[in-house]
């Protein structure tokens, strides 16, 4: 699995002072350019794992490797580098700074990775193009976050996850505010742009009608015990 | 990069940080405008004696004489003989002498019967004599010199005329209507009490003196007629010891009410004077002389150096300065701690922002460093509309310190300690906010990217 993108081996996190581990012995990987619908029900360690992975947290065992880094062997401003490096996020809901413009909230998305800025000729033009790409108006590039609806507010957080091409996008229940039609047309607009960037996307939904798309299919409570266990 | 990112977060709370700015703001004003001020009045002060080595009038206080007779703050309730004063001035250590008589004023502004000594040796600011923006020194009994801004309020010009009268409030009981003088000349603006004052021959201050104490206005023609002789008060006071030494001017003007015609004789000196300024010819003899004049025999009196007197006031003053200081200090300190709690509060919603700067690859020192950043925005903006505050405060109360102390303050560039202490505000602004930074540091560790909303 030398051209795995990320792999996870024997992972296990529990909250300090809990005995139950919220993953235990989870597996998991991801070549690169994949897409993968990773289910789970609210409360199943979706968001933690993202962490984990994200290298916003540490495990507490086991291993995970990204874009051939160990990060449990990293300290914390490598793994801050790395995910700058190699990692757009998309939160569920309020992923935008509310009193930057939609223009600057996807300019973000460079700012803290040398890396990544080096990707894209011209920041300006690679976040109106992917601006444009994912059907903002540009009548609304320029307008406070705050004052976007939450379609678009995704949309610019989608945009601020791709540009610069990161390896990996961590999506997290994206799509758990939008109306049915938007949600599509969100997850479509994603995929067209992710597979321009040769990004791979992990995609974590309780919203199983969209797994269908995706390259594969993953239930979280079957990657690990403490799931199964929880079933 | 943060620097923007700051801006931008502080625009998006604009409200409560123009508050805290403003709050800092005034706190800043008042420590800048209390120091100015102090070292303005204080140098206004040393300018208005610069070139006076000893002040002599009745026994009083030191600092209580010179703020009767330079300052024009009261008016001394005794007086000095004629007879000392030239005993004095015929000392051979003694350079010149100005006689100061007090008492007068028209319409508020004080009218000082003195000699034409004041134009030749008076001294001020950096030791500059007196000069004339328009006109000459007085020479006729009923002429009079009129201090520059005197002349500015009043619109005052060489050969207008104006009325005097007796007693030196706004409101004097007794106008001497039919005494008009005539402005011989406008004196050019010192930035001392000079340029509140008029300025009379003393046998004209006696003058009008006389027509009040004898209860009804005195005929206007012996001034008329003695307009173009030459007083003697325009002489060296020494050429009067020996002209007038054996005068026999009974008593205190204010007595004076034997009912002679003294219109006919007001060339003479008055038998008192308020006070009088000394030049020495030689500084150093200003110890000795004071001690000499206030140990005399005969008539009491009061020697003092200026420049001690003043450094009497100003320990006198010390306590009061040391209270506002102290007072601006916890301004100051409350100042920045409004800016505390005001980032203190921003906190708990910066939660969001900080979790999607995480996410985004920001390092935890880098939005914990966003809240110094803010901060010292805050201060330095806070600090930079408080000096010009300052400078509105100082530019309005200027013209109130001119009309009573006589003192010219503008805002003056700042001295390199002033510059300490602004920096050390600014420094411990900063320290402040290292306290909700380093929340918020431990914060977005421990949040790391689960944010519950």
């Amino acid at each position: 699995m030398t051209d795995a993108l990320l792999s996870i081996e024997h992972l296990e996190f529990r909250w300090p002072r809990e005995r139950e581990p919220v993953l235990d012995e989870l597996n998991l990987s991801l070549s690169q350019a994949e897409t993968v619908f990773l289910a789970g029900a609210s409360g199943s360690g979706k968001s933690t794992l993202l962490a984990l992975i994200g290298g916003l947290m540490v495990p507490t065992a086991g291993s995970i490797r990204l874009a051939d880094q160990a990060l449990e062997t990293l300290g914390g401003a490598a793994r801050d580098r790395l995910r700058a490096d190699h990692v757009g996020i998309i939160f569920q809901q309020l992923n935008l700074l509310p009193w930057l413009d939609a223009f600057g909230n996807v300019r973000l998305g460079v700012r803290f990775s040398k890396r990544r800025r080096a990707r894209v000729d011209d920041v300006d033009a690679a976040a109106r193009q992917l601006l444009e790409a994912m059907e903002l108006p540009a009548s609304h590039w320029h307008r406070p976050a705050n004052q976007l609806s939450i379609g678009q507010q995704q949309r610019v957080a989608a945009a601020r996850a791709l540009i610069g091409a990161p390896d990996l996008i961590l999506a997290d229940e994206p799509t758990s505010a939008l109306d049915a039609d938007r949600r599509d047309r969100f997850v479509e607009l994603l995929f067209a742009q992710a597979r321009a960037a040769g990004s791979a996307v992990l995609f974590v939904s309780h919203d199983r009608a969209l797994a269908g798309r995706f390259d594969r299919q993953l239930e979280l409570t079957a990657l690990h015990r403490a799931g199964a266990a929880a079933c | 990069m943060l620097m923007q990112l700051a801006r931008g977060s502080l625009v998006n709370r604009r409200w409560p940080v123009a508050l805290t700015i403003t709050t800092i703001a005034i706190a800043i004003a008042l420590v800048v405008l209390v120091e100015q001020l102090r070292g303005q009045v204080r140098e206004g002060f040393y300018r208005s004696v610069s070139g006076t080595d000893l002040i002599v009038g009745a026994p009083t206080a030191p600092v209580q004489l010179l703020l009767n007779t330079v300052f024009g703050l009261g008016d001394p309730n005794r007086n000095v003989s004629r007879e000392a004063w030239q005993q004095i001035a015929a000392d051979p250590r003694v350079a010149w002498t100005i006689p100061i008589s007090l008492g007068d004023a028209w319409r508020g502004q004080r009218v000082i019967g003195t000699s034409s000594a004041l134009f030749e040796h008076y001294r001020h600011g950096n030791r500059q004599p007196l000069a004339f923006a328009a006109g000459r020194a007085f020479e006729a009994l009923d002429e009079v010199v009129v201090g520059a801004a005197v002349a500015r309020r009043h619109g005052l010009t060489t050969g207008d005329e104006l009325v005097l009268a007796h007693g030196s409030g706004n409101v004097s009981l007794h106008h001497h209507d039919d005494q008009p003088f005539v402005v011989s000349g406008v004196l050019a603006a010192t930035g001392t009490p000079v340029d509140q004052s008029l300025y009379i021959s003393l046998t004209a201050h006696r003058a009008i003196h006389r027509g009040w104490e004898q209860g009804v206005p005195p005929r206007r023609a012996p001034a008329a007629d003695n307009r173009q002789r030459s007083l003697d008060a325009d002489h060296d006071p020494h050429d009067h010891a020996a002209a007038h030494g054996n005068d026999a001017h009974a008593g205190h003007e204010h007595e004076d009410e034997d009912g002679h015609d003294h219109a006919a004789d007001e060339d003479a000196l008055p038998d008192q004077i308020s006070a009088f300024y000394v030049g020495l010819n030689t500084r150093a003899a200003a110890f000795a002389l004071q001690y000499e004049i206030n140990r005399r025999d005969g008539e009491p009196l009061l020697a003092m150096l200026p420049g001690i007197a003043l450094q009497e006031l100003w320990r006198i003053t010390a306590a009061a300065e040391g209270i506002l200081r102290m007072v601006s200090a916890l301004v100051v300190l409350a100042g920045l701690l409004g800016m505390l709690a005001a980032l203190l509060s921003t906190l708990e919603e910066r939660r969001r922002e900080m979790a999607i700067l995480r996410a985004c690859g920001a390092r935890p020192w880098q939005v914990s460093g966003l809240l110094v950043i803010e901060a010292a925005l805050i201060v330095v903006l806070g600090m930079a509309l408080g000096v010009a505050l300052a400078a509105i405060g100082l530019w309005l109360a200027a013209p109130l310190l001119l009309d009573r102390l006589g003192i010219a303050v503008a805002f003056q560039p700042f001295e390199p300690w002033q510059w300490q202490v602004l920096a050390t505000i600014a420094g411990t602004g900063i320290l402040v906010a290292l306290l909700p930074a380093a929340m918020a540091y431990r914060r977005t560790l421990s949040d790391g990217m689960q944010v519950r909303l």
